[in-house]
């Protein structure tokens, strides 16, 4: 499998074409958002909890496929997890899940979704968040 | 009387002189369509810089040593080719900057800070780059003066019907503007923008970035104020470029930057300023840096900036003609006639960053992003594209790999 095979291998190019927990939520408990000026990706979540439970939960964005790709694949893991469980969610977890090999520049868009996500859950549920994001109102990965 | 026929330039020879081709990228030879972020180097230049390095360096300007002396020649000869390469009057209007970035800002401080009030109003473009763009809005902001922008058409041409709109918003006393889209490849209608804005007592800032590498300048043809360009993106090092002004300007303006060499007498009491340009060069200059960018200068001028030009007019033909191929394909910009050697577009379904992943692959490397054009490409409708740029070493086989490479990107996104 050549190198380019291996990052556009068909499950992202999958969740690319067809996104999971795409869209928005009528009446969410928060929202957050982040871009990549970089690469001008962009990512809206949308968050809905019953108790701390992530009841439901969807995105929006635009940018290149493996951003989009990956904040997807991201629905699927957290959705009726609890947010303290996706706090704590390191950025390998995330990574393994993607499973291809990215670049550092390609790493910022990979992770972008992760982030917007841990930025909703402390706005909702007061989770961590690593030091130099707190207070932040977007965020954003440069 | 003998007549000369236009000088050809043959881009395959010329290719030679860069040792970059000779490094193969994902094991396939390198199609750089990248030159307008930064061009390659030839060996002309590279060595220029040993050798001074090697046999004349020293610090300049104060020694009384011989070697001083060699390496105070070297560096204010290049000042001489830089002065000649844009046909300013004197020495005296050329002023060594890091690179065009600081060639603005150094206007921007030097002269709005002291010009610049409420009622007053800066122009610039939607399609300026960020870098003449910012340090406008920001200096505006910090002494009241009014901030504008001469909005882009579609085709990503200036709408200079808006003029007289934009006139009736304040006293206009500067327009900053680029002779040449780094994102588009448009080459401004700068004849009409200068007539207008000295009309209204304004100074003309010109960002000439994307100019003078690919098309002849000439600042006394242009009738504009101050010029600014880098050396890194016409075969020169990296930090260097160069800030043209007219002296009448440049002797009325405070300092820049302060500190060694720019100064004529100390006290405690009070400083008095170098004559110009070293009242703008303050601190040790990158000596071996203008040293390269005057050879670069002499390679060019080899070979030719009319025939760069003509064969950049060629590429940009051949390209855009061969991208009008791949269906889904977005071309932005004017015709070739009316730009340089810069196409950007965009490939429908595919984003540009996957775009220039997936023909890297393929040993092409292409810019995707905002191209630090955010008004731009918020006036596009887009957030990014991407963009392939030619130069004097580009060849035609270099855009039919990057065709293939579209089509390999469609066909994986299909």
């Amino acid at each position: 499998m050549t190198e380019l095979d291996s990052l556009y291998r068909e499950v992202i190019l999958d969740h690319y074409k067809n996104p999971r927990g795409h869209g928005i939520i009528d009446a969410p408990d928060v929202e957050a958002e982040g871009q990549n000026p970089l690469c001008g990706d962009e990512v809206s979540i949308a968050v809905a909890f019953d108790g701390d439970t992530i009841r439901e939960v969807r995105f929006q964005g635009r940018g290149c496929a493996i951003s989009q790709a990956a904040t997807s694949m991201l629905m699927d893991m957290v959705k009726g997890r609890t947010a303290q469980e996706v706090a704590a969610l390191s950025r390998e977890d995330l990574l393994d899940e993607v499973g291809i090999p990215l670049t550092p520049v390609r790493l910022k868009c990979a992770l972008l979704g992760l982030g917007v996500l841990k930025l909703a859950l402390h706005k909702g549920k007061g989770t961590p968040l690593p030091d130099e994001w707190t207070g932040l109102e977007e965020l954003e990965l440069s | 009387m003998a007549v000369t026929a236009p000088r050809e330039l043959d881009a395959r020879s010329l290719r030679a002189d860069f040792p970059i081709f000779e490094h193969p990228v994902h094991g396939k030879p390198l199609a750089y369509l990248d030159s307008a972020s930064s061009s390659q180097k030839p060996r002309q230049v590279l060595d220029a810089m040993r050798d001074f390095y090697e046999t004349s360096y020293a610090n300049i300007h104060r020694g009384v040593y011989e070697l001083a002396e060699r390496s105070t020649d070297a560096y204010e000869g290049a000042r001489e080719k830089v002065r000649a390469f844009v046909n300013a009057e004197s020495e005296r209007e050329i002023v060594f900057t890091r690179n065009v970035t600081e060639a603005l800002n150094l206007v921007a401080y030097g002269w709005g800070l002291d010009n610049l009030g409420p009622g007053d109003l800066v122009v610039v473009t939607e399609m300026e780059h960020h870098s003449n763009f910012v340090p406008w809005q920001y200096i505006a902001e910090r002494t009241g003066a009014g901030f504008a922008a001469i909005p882009v058409d579609e085709r990503g041409e200036l709408r200079l019907e808006e003029l007289e709109a934009i006139a009736a918003r304040g006293r206009v006393k500067v327009l900053a503007c680029m002779l040449v889209s780094n994102s588009l490849g448009t080459i401004n209608p700068l004849a009409p923008l200068v007539e207008w804005a000295h009309e209204q007592g304004a100074i003309v800032v010109v960002d000439a970035a994307q100019a003078v590498p690919h098309k002849p300048v000439d600042v006394q043809a242009l009738g504009c104020d101050f010029l600014g360009f880098t050396g890194h993106k016409m075969c020169g090092p990296t930090g260097i470029g160069a800030l043209w002004g007219r002296a009448e300007l440049f002797e009325g303006m405070s300092p820049f930057e302060l500190g060694g060499h720019m100064i004529r007498k100390v006290t405690v009491e009070r400083t008095t300023w170098n004559e110009i340009p070293h009242k703008f060069e303050a601190g040790t200059a990158a000596i071996a840096e203008a040293v390269g960018l005057g050879a670069a200068i002499d390679y060019l001028g080899e070979a030719g900036p009319d025939a760069i030009e003509r064969h950049e007019r060629e590429l940009t033909e051949y390209a855009l003609g061969r991208l009008g191929e791949i269906p889904g394909l977005r071309v932005f910009g004017p015709p070739a006639e009316r730009r340089v050697g810069i196409v950007s577009f965009d490939l429908e379904g595919v984003h540009p960053h996957d775009v220039a992943q997936i023909v890297d692959s393929e040993g092409v490397a292409v810019r995707a992003g905002h191209h630090c054009n955010q008004p731009l490409m918020t006036r596009l409708g887009l957030a990014a594209t991407t963009r392939a740029s030619f130069y004097l070493y580009t060849l035609p086989e270099e855009i039919d790999r990057l065709v293939d490479g579209l089509h390999k990107a469609r066909k994986l996104f299909a």
